[in-house]
């Protein structure tokens, strides 16, 4: 781990580094499920008992140590991500904000988003987390059809969700939710229907994401053992997307990201520093982080499971650190800054690589209308968005 | 030097699987030739190929001791021949180098059509024949069957046949005993006259150069000897003259009737022709042996390195293996799509495997087979005449008189109930039924088939359709007009010139359609749709399209963790450099060979 007096943050390059065009941010995982969605390959567990106290003081902890590190940088966002956060106790939320708070300067709007199950139980902590200091909330809604939420192992049913959305439009300033679509069994139709009716709801944010069947879980197993049936087609999965764009840019909430679509001004910031990479600082069990020290750039990765982190904090640092390579930090914010409508600088990509985007590989995907370059910005078209994977590819593999 | 009365050379004749080789090691080790501990299975086989496939590839010599019934101790040479029809003039070579030769037949199988083949090329050198039944031992065996159909088929008296099991050393003593008693001693040779040896085989050793298997006929050979091959014109001074043991020994000198071997200060193998007389430089002898001629290859193919930056290891491979192999042909190839190779000759296609094979393995260099080709005689309206290697040479067919294209006559043995599919299999290649016979249960079918049907898969079909119990063995007839075209392949509109063909016109669109539907699943889909087409001339015959790829984004990123998708970048990276660029198309490499394979 690189020691806090090795990085003198008021170094004249501080000043001008990679990261400050993405922010800065803090994000928080909480691991723990009331139960395993089928489908979900996160980190995520389910325990009968959590010692609150000891969570919240590790941290704690984590945050002093990393304000160390990065002392004086501007936080823009914290997000508290899962599992399910909203079964975290709101008072822990609120030291963790008031910690962070206390060790970075925070931005005049900085946005502190939770992710949260929409059941009524949960519902209730919204006013908890509202004065914890939680300015945004991200529901975990995924269907408006009760058949499909058993079916994809959600516990809650869809009249929950939505009193849980109207309280928490009442508690919030802002508030997003998830849905999954090209479930098993749907069709294009009756998924027009579906998200005409979420954006009836007064929602400025969306995130739509397809289903996909990964390895390692309950759905990746039955799916390799045929038993995962009425999945739609890719080109029926590929219809629902590009349903999803029309609909969704007709109601005002285009997609300024692959998977989500917003008003403007009501993207999701914590995110956008992701894509705009940004650093950001990651902690609890799993949490990834990109933090630039002197100039250089470091994948930060914690432990995933829960008692390993734990244990591991206050004993030195639990994550482990790699410094990027400047052609793997080119590759990193090539392909995270094509994910978003407003594209990227290729002259940060430059800047990164050492040298610009393969000229070739540029002509090839351009000639194809892939991509579009303009105003010193270059960015993926409305046809190459879904086809993003194979843009990259071209751009980086040649 | 052994009198010539006491010294037996024969060679063995078998199909693959029936034992050949297990009969080699129980003879080695019977008569101790071999202490017991360095006994291991397949002794005179020597490459990992010839271990694994079983096949013999190059000719090998052993010299047994063996006490005879009759008080007297006999030298017997065998020689392990290459059994396969690609090497049918290195057979004949050997075999006229020896006086007899067993002839093993599975006592639960029966004869083979390669068995045929290699028997009648024994018979054509005037040996003496014994017949053995291995496997007697086995409860399918039918000894009496199977020495019906040696009668009946080859027409050799078989009541004499040696019953034995090489596996647990049944009848073993029983075949030495016939070794001496009825096969023939060497010709009189006469060791006052000028040397004259037959050039056997030769192989490279990576210590000692080149050693040449030779078969003294007349004069004698020691160290120190200057010797002249009197095809390829070389001298050289002999280093060392012995015989395998089958370690190499050395002895003073090789006398007439004797075989063994001889080292010479030879660089490569190219320098020694197989069938070549090696004689003193001083004092030659006045006829060379009849019979030599240079190994010309049949089958052509494209030898590329998929990993383009290993062209120069790969010019390295081939120069080496030729250095030990003068009958294949190599020279440098540009192909549009699959950038530097060579294109090779082989003498059929198992040698066009073995080679392949050894690049891969012994290198360790991934290589790309283009479709195997013929070489056909393309008669221009000027009168000139061009030999046709590559179909990507092909001239405007408006220029083109006629083609004419190598024939075969090949004998395939089959199980009754298989007979069906394979003279169906037969037709579709365009064969040409020649005869058809039974023999107690199997069938013999003779067809004339043109090569350029056979030389791709033709063999694996024929494995498949009868589930393995066929034999086939060819051998070349000469050349015939047809109406032969060259199938080109566009894929997105440009010309993939590893993909040409050439093909009947009655087949062309079979063979079109069957090739786009291949290419459809074998070419990923991209971020436009793909035309596929097969043309003749500017003629398209048949197409497919590959649709666009329509959505492959990743919906959701966890939590920022880039690493997990740079990583599975880094691997699509890797599988990229194993594509073939082709305009704006990638097209795997696999594809290369996939595509031609015919399912009918």
């Amino acid at each position: 781990m690189p020691s806090a007096s090795s990085s003198p943050a008021a170094s004249t390059d501080a000043l001008t580094e990679d990261w400050r065009n993405g922010g800065f941010g803090l994000y928080v995982h909480w691991p723990f499920c009331e139960s395993k969605c089928p489908y979900c390959d996160f980190n995520s567990h389910v325990a009968r008992f959590i010692d609150h106290d000891r969570w919240e003081a590790a941290y704690l902890l984590e945050l002093e140590r990393y304000a160390t590190l990065t002392p004086g940088r501007v936080l823009d966002s914290i997000f508290f991500g899962g599992g399910t956060p909203s079964l975290m106790r709101p008072d822990t939320v609120g030291r963790v904000i008031e910690k962070a708070r206390a060790l970075w300067p925070a931005s005049n709007s900085m946005e502190v988003t939770l992710e949260a199950n929409p059941s009524s139980v949960e519902a209730g902590r919204f006013a908890g987390f509202s004065d914890a200091g939680v300015n945004r909330i991200s529901m975990g809604i995924q269907s408006l059809n009760d058949n499909d939420l058993r079916a994809l192992g959600r516990l809650h049913s869809v009249a929950e969700a939505r009193a849980a959305f109207d309280i928490a439009r009442d508690r919030f300033e802002r508030v997003s939710f998830d849905l999954i679509y090209a479930r098993q069994g749907q069709s294009v139709e009756a998924w027009r229907t579906e998200l005409r009716e979420a954006l009836s709801m007064a929602v400025d944010h969306l995130s739509l994401y397809q289903l996909t069947i990964e390895e390692g879980t309950a759905f990746g197993e039955r799916h390799e053992r045929g038993l995962l049936r009425g999945l739609p087609e890719d080109d029926d999965a590929a219809e629902m997307y590009f349903a999803t764009q029309g609909i969704c840019d007709a109601a005002g909430l285009p997609a300024y990201e692959v998977s989500n679509h917003a008003g403007e001004g009501a993207e999701s910031r914590h995110n956008l520093i992701y894509w705009r990479y940004g650093d950001y600082v990651g902690i609890g069990p799993g949490a990834h982080g990109r933090i630039t020290l002197n100039g250089q750039r470091h994948a930060v990765e914690n432990p995933r499971a829960p008692g390993a982190w734990l244990d591991r904090v206050g004993q030195g640092d639990p994550a482990s650190w790699e410094p990027l390579a400047p052609e793997d930090t080119a590759t990193e914010f090539l392909m995270m800054g094509l994910r978003l409508r407003e594209g990227i600088d290729p002259a940060r990509y430059e800047g990164l690589a050492g040298s610009p985007i393969d000229p070739e590989g540029l002509a090839y995907v351009a000639d194809l209308g892939m991509i579009e370059q303009e105003q010193g910005r270059l960015r993926v078209s409305e046809q190459g968005r879904p086809v993003l994977n194979a843009v990259i590819r071209e751009l980086l593999a040649r | 030097m052994t009198d010539l009365a006491h010294i037996r050379n024969f060679s063995i004749v078998a199909h693959i699987d029936h034992g050949k080789s297990t009969l080699a090691d129980r003879l080695i080790q019977l008569t101790g030739t071999v202490a017991e501990r360095d006994m291991k299975d397949q002794l005179l086989d020597a490459m990992d190929i010839e271990r694994e496939r079983g096949i013999t590839i190059k000719a090998n010599t052993v010299r047994i001791e063996y006490p005879a019934k009759d008080g007297h101790t006999y030298v017997l040479n065998l020689i392990d021949t290459p059994g396969h029809v690609d090497f049918a003039y290195e057979v004949a070579r050997s075999m006229q180098a020896v006086e007899g030769s067993l002839l093993v037949v599975d006592a639960t199988q029966g004869v083979e059509a390669q068995t045929l083949a290699n028997v009648y090329t024994a018979i054509d050198a005037d040996h003496e024949i014994v017949p053995v039944l291995n496997k007697v031992d086995l409860p399918a065996a039918e000894p009496e069957r199977v020495k019906e159909q040696i009668e009946d088929v080859i027409g050799i008296d078989a009541s004499q046949a040696c019953l034995i099991s090489a596996k647990t050393g049944v009848g073993i003593p029983d075949v030495l005993e016939a070794i001496v008693t009825r096969l023939p001693p060497p010709d009189e040779g006469d060791r006052n006259k000028p040397l004259k040896a037959m050039l056997v085989d030769s192989k490279y050793d990576q210590y000692l150069g080149v050693i040449v298997i030779v078969r003294i006929i007349d004069g004698t050979l020691k160290k120190g000897d200057r010797i002249r091959m009197m095809k390829t014109g070389g001298t050289y001074d002999v280093d060392d003259v012995g015989v395998y043991r089958p370690a190499m020994t050395a002895v003073k000198e090789l006398g007439p009737g004797e075989i063994g071997y001889l080292n010479a200060s030879i660089k490569q193998v190219r320098d020694t022709r197989v069938g070549d007389t090696i004689t003193h430089e001083k004092k030659p002898c006045a006829e060379p042996l009849p019979g030599f001629k240079p190994s010309v290859p049949v089958v052509f193919c494209g030898l590329f390195p998929v990993d383009t930056s290993e062209f120069e290891d790969m010019r390295d491979a081939i120069e080496k293996l030729a250095l030990n192999d003068a009958s294949f042909t190599y020279e440098m190839e540009t192909s549009a799509a699959l950038g530097f190779g060579f294109r090779c000759g082989f003498l059929g296609l198992l040698h066009l495997e073995v080679i392949r094979d050894r690049i891969e393995r012994e290198y360790n260099i991934e290589l790309i087979t283009t479709a195997p080709s013929v070489i056909y005689h393309v008669y221009m309206k000027d009168g000139e005449k061009r030999d046709l290697h590559n179909p990507a040479d092909m001239p405007d067919m408006t220029y083109v008189e006629h083609i004419e294209e190598p024939r075969i006559k090949a004998t395939i043995m089959v199980p009754d109930e298989y007979l069906g599919d394979v003279l169906k299999l037969c037709q579709d290649r365009r064969g040409i039924q020649l005869d058809l016979t039974y023999v107690g249960g199997r069938a013999m079918a003779v067809y004339d088939l043109p090569l350029n049907e056979v030389v791709f898969d033709f063999y694996d079909r024929l494995k498949s359709v009868t589930k393995g119990y066929a034999s086939f063995d060819y051998e070349l007839i000469g050349y015939r007009e047809d109406r032969l075209v060259k199938m080109q392949v566009l894929v997105n509109d440009e010309p993939v010139d590893a993909l040409s063909m050439m093909v009947h016109r009655d087949r062309a669109e079979m063979r079109g359609r069957a090739m786009c539907e291949k290419l459809k699943d074998l070419i990923p889909r991209h971020m436009f749709k793909i035309p596929i087409q097969a043309a003749i001339g500017g003629k398209v015959i048949a197409r497919e399209t590959l649709s666009a790829l329509r959505k492959d984004v990743t919906a959701k990123c966890y939590g920022g963790d880039a690493s997990r998708k740079r990583k599975l970048l880094d691997k699509q990276k890797a599988g990229k450099k194993k594509m073939r660029q082709f305009g704006k198309v990638e097209i795997p490499q696999e594809a290369f060979i996939s595509a031609l394979k015919m399912d009918t």
